[in-house]
Order: C-alpha cells, then sequence, then structure tokens
C-alpha cells in the first residue's frame, strides 16, 4: 500500500459525510416545507385543542368535577377538567391509533416513491452519496417527522390544558401524587415513547414506498396496512399472533403514569418496534439498492 | 456501505456476480425477521431450562415452611389467569354479587366490582405489603389502574379510569375489611395457597414435585391432588419460594385436562421494605369519593326497588344449605327460595325461546331424584332440579347426580 493510497482513503470520505449531511438537511427542508407537511401538523395541532374545548364546554364552568365523566371515550379524559396536564396524556393516546400513524404513512409513503414519480429520484442518486445513504436519510427525516409530529400534538395540548383547565400536582394512574415538575418531566418522556412506537411503521411505510413508483399508492398501501393491523390487533380470536403486530403495544406509555413506573411492556415495545425497523428497514435496502431507477 | 454503493451505482453494466449480489441482499431482511424469530423462541426456553438444585424436602416441611414464614413485606408484579369456562364475568358480575354492579348511584371503585373482573382473563396486578396494616394491590388497566389501598384503618379504593374513589373506614385492626374481598377470588398467592391447603385430609395426596424458577427465584413445587375421583378439579401446584416460604405461584389444573382454571404467580418479586408513599392515599381533586356507608344506604334503598336484588337477598339468608360428601366431592344443597325451579316446558311463565336458551345452556338430567337441569363451567358444576332444589359442587356431572340420589 502506498502512501498515496493512504492519504486518499480520508480525503475521499470527507466530502462523502459531508454529502450525507447534506442529503439529510435537504431532506429535512423539502419534507418540512411541503405544505401537505404543514398541514399534517396543523391538524394534529388542531386535535388537542378541539378535545379541550369540547371537554371545557361539556364541564360547564370547569369547576366541578366529573363523576358524570364515566370512563367513555379515550383515556383520561376523566381527569382533564382536574389538571390540564391530562391534556397532553388525553390528546396523545387519541391521536395514537389514527392521526399520528396516518401522517406518519403518509410521509413515509411518499419518501421514496413520491420522489419517483415527480422524476426527481434520479437526480438525488446523481450525488455521490450512494443510494444507502440517501435512503438512510430518508428514514432519518421521516424518524425527524415522528417525533415532530408527537411534539406539535403533545405541546398544543399542554398550552390548551393550560389556558382552559387548572394545573397543579399531578394524580398518578396508581393514586399517588408527583409535583408538576414531574409530571412535565413524564409527559416529554411519553411524547418520546409515543414518538418512538411510531418507528417501525415509518420503516414499513418505507419499505412500501421503494416497491411503487406512485406516491399516492405507496401511501394508501401503507395507510391500508395500518388499518389491517389495528382490525386483526382488536380480534380475541388471533391472540396469538397480536404480541407480533406494531400497533400491539402501542398504548403501552400509559405505563409511565403508574407509580412506580411499569417498563415491561414499553420495553417489549422499543423491542418488537426495533425488530420492525430492521426487517423493514433492511427490506427497503434491498429493494432500493438494487432497483432499476428510469424515471 | 461503500462497497454496497458500488455495486450499483455501476449496476447497468451488470455481469451475472452482480446479479447474484443484488438477489443476496434479499436474504438480509429474511435473516433479520429470522434471528428475532429465533430469539424470541429461544430467551424463554433457555431461561425456562434448568430446574434449580435444592435440598430434598419432605411435603410437610415445605407446608411448615409456608406456615412459619413470616416475611411481612413483599413487593411484586402478579400475572393471574384464569379460564373457568364462564363467559367474561365483567359484565355478568353484577347480577350475581350484590352491590357488585356499578349501577348509577353506586361506585366503580368498590372493590368487589373490581376484584370480581379478576374471575376471567389475564390481568396483571401488583402487589405491595408492608406489615399487617399495610398492604397495596393495583389491577393494571390498559391505560388505567385499580388500586385497593389499605393503610393502618382506611380502605381506599381508586379507579382511575372513572376517577372514582371508594372509601371505607375499618374499625380496629383492620383484617375485616380484607375479608370484604370477595371469597374464591383470592388475591395473592399467598392467600389462594392457604385456601387450597385447608382443604388437606385424608382426601388429598401432597407431595414435593421438584423445583422450579419463578419470578427469578428457586422455588419448590408443592403438589395437592385428590384422591378420590369424581372432583373437577385435577391438581392445586404452589411454587414455594424456597429461602423465605413465600408462595410465589398458584396453579389449578381441571381434570378435564387443557389449560390451568386458575394461574397466579408472581412475574417478580422483591421481598426489601415498599416505600411508605405507596400505602399514603389521599382523594385526587374532583374524584368522586364514595363511602362505604353511603353505599350502603344507597344500596338498601335501591333493593327495595330493585326485584334481583331483593332475590338475592333473600338468597343471603335462605336456610337450606346442607353439604353432601366430603373432601373435593362436597356439594352444597341449596333451596331456592320461592320454590321452583326452571318451569317446566310449557308452563307458560317463560317464552319458549327463553325455555330454549335455558336448555341449551344445561344439559337435561334424569335420576333417582327426579328430572333438573345440570349447568357446567370448567371447575364448578351446579344441578338446578325441577323441585327448585340447587347441587353445586367442584365435581362432575355424574358425581352431582349421584349427590342429589342420596339427597333424596
Amino acid at each position: 500500500m502506498s502512501q498515496a493510497e493512504l492519504t486518499a482513503g480520508p480525503a475521499v470520505r470527507a466530502p462523502r459525510r459531508l454529502w450525507a449531511l447534506g442529503i439529510l438537511r435537504s431532506e429535512l427542508t423539502t419534507t418540512f416545507r411541503r405544505w401537505r407537511t404543514v398541514a399534517l401538523l396543523g391538524v394534529l395541532a388542531a386535535v388537542p385543542v378541539l378535545i379541550g374545548i369540547a371537554v371545557r364546554i361539556e364541564t360547564g364552568d370547569g369547576s366541578e368535577g366529573g363523576p358524570g365523566g364515566g370512563g367513555g371515550g379515550p383515556a383520561f379524559l376523566s381527569q382533564v377538567t382536574n389538571n390540564g396536564l391530562f391534556l397532553v396524556f388525553a390528546a396523545l393516546s387519541a391521536t395514537l391509533p389514527v392521526f399520528l400513524p396516518m401522517a406518519v404513512g403518509v410521509i413515509a409513503g411518499d419518501s421514496v416513491a413520491g420522489e419517483a414519480s415527480g422524476g426527481t429520484l434520479r437526480y438525488l442518486l446523481v450525488a455521490p452519496a450512494g443510494r444507502t445513504r440517501l435512503l438512510l436519510a430518508k428514514y432519518a427525516s421521516v424518524l425527524v417527522f415522528c417525533l415532530v409530529a408527537t411534539l406539535v400534538v403533545a405541546v398544543s395540548a399542554l398550552a390548551a390544558g393550560a389556558l382552559l383547565f387548572p394545573v397543579g400536582e399531578v394524580t398518578t394512574i396508581s393514586g399517588t401524587r408527583i409535583g408538576f415538575g414531574e409530571g412535565l418531566l413524564r409527559a416529554g418522556l411519553i411524547a418520546v415513547a409515543v414518538a418512538v412506537s411510531l418507528v417501525g411503521f415509518a420503516a414499513l411505510g418505507l419499505f412500501i414506498s421503494t416497491l411503487t413508483d406512485s406516491g399516492i399508492a405507496a401511501m394508501a398501501a401503507t395507510v391500508g396496512v395500518l388499518i389491517t393491523a389495528q382490525i386483526l390487533d382488536t380480534m380475541p380470536q388471533l391472540d396469538g399472533i397480536h404480541p407480533y403486530l406494531f400497533p400491539h403495544y402501542w398504548l403501552s406509555f400509559t405505563d409511565l403514569l403508574r407509580d412506580p413506573v411499569y417498563w415491561d411492556e414499553m420495553v417489549r415495545n422499543l423491542g418488537l418496534q426495533a425488530v420492525y425497523a430492521a426487517v423493514f428497514g433492511s427490506a427497503a435496502w434491498a429493494r432500493f439498492t438494487t432497483k432499476d431507477i428510469s424515471v | 456501505m461503500a462497497p454496497n454503493d458500488s455495486a450499483m451505482t455501476n449496476g447497468e453494466a451488470t455481469g451475472t456476480v452482480v446479479g447474484r449480489r443484488k438477489a443476496a441482499r434479499y436474504i438480509v431482511p429474511f435473516a433479520v425477521a429470522g434471528v428475532a424469530a429465533a430469539t424470541i423462541g429461544l430467551v424463554p426456553a433457555l431461561a425456562d431450562s434448568g430446574d434449580p438444585e435444592l435440598p430434598e424436602i419432605t411435603a410437610q416441611e415445605l407446608i411448615e415452611k409456608i406456615a412459619a414464614s413470616d416475611q411481612e413485606q413483599l413487593s411484586g408484579t402478579v400475572k393471574v389467569t384464569t379460564d373457568l369456562g364462564i363467559p367474561s364475568l365483567g359484565g355478568l358480575a353484577g347480577s350475581f354479587a350484590p352491590g357488585a354492579a356499578s349501577g348509577p348511584g353506586e361506585s366503580s371503585a368498590s372493590p368487589d366490582a373490581k376484584l370480581m373482573e379478576l374471575a376471567s382473563g389475564t390481568h396483571t396486578l401488583r402487589v405491595a405489603v408492608d406489615g399487617p396494616d399495610k398492604q397495596r394491590l393495583s389491577i393494571l388497566g390498559e391505560g388505567s389502574e385499580y388500586s385497593l389501598v389499605h393503610n393502618g384503618d382506611d380502605v381506599w379504593g381508586y379507579d382511575s379510569e372513572s376517577n372514582e374513589v371508594y372509601h371505607a373506614k375499618s374499625d380496629g385492626s383492620g383484617k375485616a375489611e380484607e375479608h370484604k374481598a370477595p371469597k374464591g377470588v383470592p388475591a395473592t398467592p399467598k392467600e389462594l395457597a392457604e385456601e387450597a391447603l385447608a382443604a388437606v385430609g385424608d382426601t388429598t395426596s401432597v407431595t414435593v414435585d421438584g423445583t422450579a424458577q419463578v419470578a427469578g427465584r428457586d422455588a419448590y413445587k408443592l403438589l395437592i391432588k385428590p384422591k378420590q375421583s369424581g372432583s373437577t378439579i385435577g391438581s392445586v401446584t404452589v411454587a414455594v419460594d424456597a429461602s423465605t416460604g413465600v408462595p410465589l405461584k398458584f396453579t389449578l389444573a381441571p381434570s378435564s385436562g387443557g389449560k390451568a382454571a386458575v394461574d397466579a404467580g408472581f412475574t417478580a418479586v422483591d421481598f426489601a421494605k415498599p416505600d411508605a408513599s405507596s400505602f399514603s392515599f389521599t382523594p385526587p381533586k374532583g374524584a368522586k369519593v364514595t363511602e362505604a356507608d353511603e353505599l350502603k344506604d344507597e344500596a338498601e334503598k335501591k333493593g327495595a326497588a330493585d326485584k334481583v336484588r331483593k332475590d338475592l337477598t333473600a338468597l343471603e339468608d335462605f336456610k337450606g344449605l346442607n353439604v353432601i360428601g366430603e373432601g373435593w366431592n362436597a356439594v352444597a344443597e341449596i333451596e331456592v327460595p320461592g320454590g321452583a325451579g326452571l318451569p317446566a316446558q310449557g308452563s307458560g311463565d317463560v317464552p319458549a325461546q327463553a325455555q330454549q336458551f335455558m336448555e341449551a345452556l344445561g344439559d337435561k338430567v334424569t335420576g333417582d331424584f327426579g328430572s333438573g337441569t345440570v349447568f357446567k363451567t370448567r371447575l364448578v358444576n351446579a344441578l338446578l332440579t325441577d323441585d327448585g332444589k340447587v347441587y353445586v359442587g367442584a365435581v362432575t356431572k355424574d358425581a352431582l347426580v349421584k349427590a342429589a340420589d342420596t339427597a333424596k
């Protein structure tokens, strides 16, 4: 090995790394500058506000506690009147089954197929970063969207909750009390747990996106898979496969509100999401790096 | 990653080698899925393997160990799986136990209603005990939790789903309150085991059946089996912690085979003193608090209007309870207040469809006692005779009929 070869290695690699970062940055800006993305985030931000206003109207002046609540609707709804922070938990458990994954499905499904149908994919491939890096950048930007979408719901719920209802000490669902600061901390953890719950589904959407050249088809298929999995998860006859369905442990984030926190299901959720991300991420890689891209 | 990239950037100039390499990439996701599946399948099997080596012990010694156990502090997670062959008891509970239903004017946070739900399905519970005065039991639901906290003179029940609180004051020791929980739904493995051991007699064989790992602890397995035939109970297994003598797992297998009818065991256990804060409870702001005394008054008021309730109250002070047989084959004979059992066909009391429905639920039997209908679950069978007597026991249908014959 000559001296020249040794020095050439890093010299070539440095621009490549820069390119990868550049791709990620440009991916993020294209994703978040789209009107579609902004509209999706707007809808997500509106959900907790609507829930808050509905609960507020329902309970009149908001001073009477919720014996009428009766435990219907999404979890935590009955506690919202007493503590605005619970609106964060109620909004997240209301949006997690449908709204959030749907938004992620739209972004993930569109990520590769949308570029292909728009005819811009081949220009992206001209960049000397390679397909693997491009795919990683795409997946990273979808993951960033997962986190941003969840935080949008959480922050909007926190703002609406603080405006419409009193805030203060939090009663955990085990009946013990924690301070408002720790409550906020747990709300933050919950938002992260919810975002992580979407990791596996995002990889699934990315894989579907590499299968087709039609953005709409990819989005529809991704959301279709989501709905199918949710339906299968509710069928008691299919008990055996439930632990392997990606939405099965989604609501495990509520365990963060127990005292002490019950980690078992959340760890299982984490493992399941990691398996989904690995399986469908590598499937997307296999497909995308071997695909003939002519458009 | 770089080599992979080069494989497809010059992809147009494909040789067969490159084509094969491309196809090979599809192996990766399958390999990942395979490894994941193998891990999921193997890890529990590996963790399960190798029952711990413990010194030999007789059944007598093991029972003494349980009795002598003075472990007063523990906390842990319990998984309870119940399959009694009854459709979900959650909704039915109300019609069985007086005061258990959460109708208007009553509290869904009352312990009776909640503990009844444990009688079917799988539930995760958390238990914390610190001496006789402080206990906590939580039933973990999806996004909700039901907590029952006993601290000194106070018993609190908190249902986070409806944000309702149930409060009872116990007079004196507080022991009386504990037993308010419906019998037959014992909450901890310890209670379950004690109940099973109470049945020990000439009728029962008790042996030590090897060892097992429960919640990461070494345990002896105590096997209890009826010597008589005719019982629906096949065997009862209690896993007892080898060092503390605390029962850790309770399994009740029906004699008909199949899945255990009751399987309750710790999945995690800690014998350290639980955090004192777990036993303190103040009703959260805005929660509806129901006092036990109010609830009783309310129930009495309602009872006047509610015919079913009245019947059940009557059932409570019924006179004729006879126990036929002994040990595992004991059958209770109950005289239904107010006479007849199932109305005979075409008596006009009941619409034909309802009649058919009742018959579909049970089996018609005849014997020296006359005729009647047998209702079966996996553990408890009941014979309702046409002349209004009920025979109930954890025995097979034949044994039930025999008991009814001898009672005649």
